[in-house]
């Protein structure tokens, strides 16, 4: 019941403000992006080509920060208030091969959400150009 | 060239022979498909219009390399091609192709005898200047290489012959391309300095224009999925000998990627005129493999 109001709420809360037009709303809204975050997060832990940078990492609050970022650059209505992508990365040495194949394991996650290829493709467009700031190596 | 690829040769070699190096410098870690097919001149890029990516899979890190074998059977001639590129880092490529033009029944007709064929020799290499196609999603600016294919004909006497100027030929070419991931259409343009008569098939120069001439090439492909691409190129040429006009080039392609080690490219090419034969259709087929 609290899930269902919940749901409830979000659906109210997000119905203004054009909504359906966001990139946000195309990929399943709050259920959809936080789900994905989920997802991805599992596969990005089974990667043996990435698994070992979140070795320290406190998971639960990555996936926090995670849902908040993704939701907030496909313009939901959320604030990432988490550290800025250089710091978030920094002392990491973070590869090319490392960002792609986060990638791919956000592709993977993606198409198992049931979200299109052309909607995956402009959320990875946004998300591109941080290779600029992750990748240090 | 010619001997700089067997020294290239000997480093792949030692690699491969260390297994957790090979590893290491083959990172396969580009993202599917942005390595580009094989042109049929031998370079990464699409079939017959140039991309700027670098060949292979390897990131900044690493290197990548592939075989390729294309073939062109046209209504009255064979066009073939097979070989080998390597992409070094993300930053070089150096590539080398076989090219066989099988003239068929027309070798007959003009004399020169049924199936009689001309062969190139094509040394490549590509050098990334500046951009990259896929991550600077927040620019315009696009990846921009600059490449050159050296060409040697084996067929001199005949090139000269119908009018060409030489058997031996260079290409200078500057590409540019961009992925605009948001609407999953990658875009290519390429300014090529050229002599060459049908790709270096009918020699360089002729005796109508002796000169390079700047040509375009141009294509765009749509992402259906990370495996699944189509689209369409357009190739200028020059037209250097009075025998025959020549036109553009043009083609619609599908290319599948099996993986980071296999794809396939079917097209329908238009090469145009070529010689006393008008309207050169047919399919064109082009598999990769590579590390």
């Amino acid at each position: 019941m609290r899930k269902f109001l919940g749901l409830a709420a979000a659906l109210l809360l997000s119905a203004p403000a054009r909504a359906d037009d966001t990139l946000y709303a195309d990929m399943g809204g709050k259920a959809g992006m936080d789900h994905l975050v989920e997802v991805s997060a599992d596969k990005y832990l089974a990667d043996h080509r990435i698994k070992d940078i979140f070795s320290e990492s406190n998971m639960d609050r990555v996936r926090a920060e995670l849902k908040d970022q993704f939701c907030m650059i496909a313009d939901g209505p959320c604030t990432y208030t988490g550290h800025s992508m250089e710091a978030a990365h920094k002392g990491l040495h973070l590869t090319n091969a490392n960002f792609n194949a986060l990638v791919e394991d956000l592709q993977d996650a993606m198409a198992q959400c049931d979200i299109g290829f052309a909607t995956q493709n402009r959320f990875l467009a946004r998300l591109a150009p941080m290779q600029h700031q992750v990748v240090t190596q | 060239m010619r001997s700089f690829l067997p020294a290239l040769g000997l480093v792949l070699a030692g690699i491969l022979a260390s297994p957790a190096l090979a590893e290491d410098m083959f990172n396969s870690g580009k993202l599917l498909a942005t390595g580009g097919v094989s042109q049929i001149e031998g370079a990464g890029g699409g079939g017959i219009a140039s991309w700027a990516m670098i060949t292979g899979y390897g990131t900044r890190d690493g290197v990548g390399a592939n075989i390729h074998y294309t073939a062109v059977p046209l209504p009255d001639y064979g066009l073939q091609s097979a070989g080998v590129a390597v992409g070094l880092f993300d930053r070089l490529e150096v590539s080398y192709a076989w090219a066989e033009f099988d003239t068929g029944d027309v070798g007959a007709a003009l004399g020169l005898g049924r199936g009689f064929a001309f062969h190139q020799n094509i040394f490549g290499a590509k050098l990334k200047l500046i951009g990259d196609a896929v991550y600077d999603q927040d620019s315009w600016l696009p990846e921009i290489s600059a490449g050159l294919q050296h060409k040697e004909n084996d067929r001199g006497a005949v090139i000269a012959a119908v009018g060409g100027k030489g058997s031996v030929g260079t290409d200078y070419y500057l590409a540019a391309s961009k992925l605009f991931l948001a609407t999953s259409l990658l875009v290519n343009l390429t300014l090529r300095e050229t002599k060459a008569n049908q790709l270096g098939i009918l020699g360089f120069g002729g005796d109508k224009h002796n000169d390079y001439s700047s040509q375009f090439e141009g294509s765009a492909a749509y992402l259906i999925s990370r495996r699944f691409a189509f689209g369409a190129e357009l190739r200028t040429k020059p037209s250097n000998l009075s025998v025959a006009h020549e036109g553009a080039a043009w083609d619609l392609f599908a290319a599948y990627f099996f993986n980071k080690n296999l794809s396939a490219t079917l097209a329908y090419a238009d090469l145009g005129n070529i010689v006393i034969r008008n309207r050169q259709q047919g399919a064109y087929l082009s598999l990769q493999a590579g590390l």
